[in-house]
């Protein structure tokens, strides 16, 4: 085998390079558009699923304010408003679960009581913790009417840490997080409600 | 050289098969085959880009110089993942919130890359092609018996979740194997895919003794 010089290599790689470079380029043009707007999509739905659409009249993803959340980090907050009124607010909250951060999307409706939880990220055990899918059961269903009193304060735990809510067989962990997230979600809101529900 | 593709099927579905036979690729096989719908969503994403890469090196091969030939073949299993990625989550979004996660994962497998190195760098494009297709089926079953296995033991289901991959019209293959609610843990925990896998690896080549073969041991894989 004859041997080739040095900088035939380096062409070629590059070559492959440039190449290959401007084929991804070229297609992260072609769908830029399409992945924003199917993510827009996402958060529309997953929305959706937290403010029952006959609460406003308004697009609530678009109409969305900005509040300081815990830890001093900014926190998104979309409102859902009819007739000029703030009726709904939905925001993320984050539980700690079996294998790291579970991401929920709460919606409180203007007098503090859960509209709905729906979990948009998680990497909870398949077949366990991953039960607070709504795909895979109805656990997250049962937060909905509840408020910060209702049940009262030191019933918002799963059962075995003396509270009302059921874990479910083989995790306790990840209801435990998804629990007090949501109880966390509604004292933000109730310490935060004029900022929420002020119109602008 | 007279191509024969009957070899080529048979080496990539049983009797090289990438995971039972080479043992490559044991990173996503221990990841995702918690589930036999998940083993078989990772196997069809897999194929895909080993069927494309593996046509794109026996097309470039001849321009592909020894001494940089691995890094091209990174770049090309790596764009061609990115490839998928990219015009599944604008085009095909609903399949891609079920296989997204799985996309990445294709890269860090050794599989595709052995096929590039072993087949696509010598042979010509069409069986290269074929190549690439049956391998990438053969992990297909592969990750989709193990993910069964695993599942049927550790859940008690068979195919849960079919439906949201393959569309309403596969919810009959969504089985309740087991009355009880959950099954024996471990299998769905990382060991499950250890134990699984091991036992598949030995079960082929029993079957293959029994069958008269003489055992087919691959390239040690030196990644995973």
């Amino acid at each position: 085998m004859t041997t080739q010089p040095t900088w035939l290599h380096a062409a070629v790689l590059g070559a492959f390079c440039t190449g290959f470079g401007a084929i991804l380029a070229l297609t992260d043009v072609l769908t830029a558009d399409a992945i924003a707007a199917r993510a827009l999509e996402d958060k529309q739905n997953s929305l959706a699923q937290v403010i029952p659409p006959g609460l406003h009249d308004n697009n609530p993803v678009t109409d969305a304010i900005t509040l300081t959340g815990e830890h001093g980090k900014p926190l998104t907050v979309y409102r859902a408003t009819k007739g000029g009124k703030v009726t709904g607010v939905a925001y993320e909250i984050l539980g700690s679960g079996y294998a790291g951060e579970i991401r929920l999307m709460l919606g409180v409706d203007a007098e503090g009581r859960v509209l709905g939880v729906r979990a948009t990220q998680h990497k909870e055990t398949p077949g366990l913790g991953d039960k607070i899918d709504p795909a895979k059961g109805d656990w997250i269903t049962r937060f909905s009417g509840l408020s910060l009193d209702l049940p009262p304060k030191d019933k918002w735990k799963v059962k075995k840490d003396g509270g009302q809510f059921d874990q479910f067989s083989g995790a306790t962990i990840t209801p435990r997080g998804v629990v007090g997230a949501v109880r966390e979600g509604l004292a933000f809101f109730a310490s935060h409600r004029p900022q929420m529900v002020e119109v602008r | 050289m007279a191509t024969d593709y009957r070899t080529i099927v048979r080496d990539g579905l049983w009797d090289n098969n990438g995971v039972l036979a080479q043992l490559l690729g044991m990173c996503p096989t221990m990841a995702m085959t918690t589930s036999a719908t998940n083993g078989f969503g990772m196997g069809v994403a897999t194929a895909v880009v080993m069927a494309a890469s593996n046509l794109l090196v026996a097309t470039f091969r001849g321009y592909i110089t020894q001494e940089v030939r691995i890094p091209v073949y990174i770049l090309i299993v790596a764009a061609m993942v990115t490839l998928v990625d990219l015009t599944m989550n604008a085009w095909m979004h609903e399949l891609y919130k079920v296989l997204g996660l799985f996309i990445p994962l294709i890269v860090s497998n050794c599989l595709p890359l052995g096929r590039l190195e072993v087949f696509a760098a010598k042979e010509p494009v069409l069986p290269s092609l074929m190549d690439g297709l049956f391998m990438g089926i053969g992990f297909t079953l592969a990750l989709t018996a193990i993910g069964a296995v695993r599942e049927i033991i550790g859940s008690g289901t068979l195919f849960a979740d079919a439906s949201l991959l393959l569309g309403p019209a596969f919810k009959f293959l969504e089985m309740k194997v087991s009355p009880l609610d959950s099954g024996v843990l471990v299998m769905i925990l990382p060991p499950g895919g250890f134990l699984a896998a091991g036992f598949m690896v030995v079960g082929k080549r029993l079957l293959d003794l029994r069958a008269g073969k003489a055992i087919a041991t691959g390239p040690a894989g030196h990644c995973v």
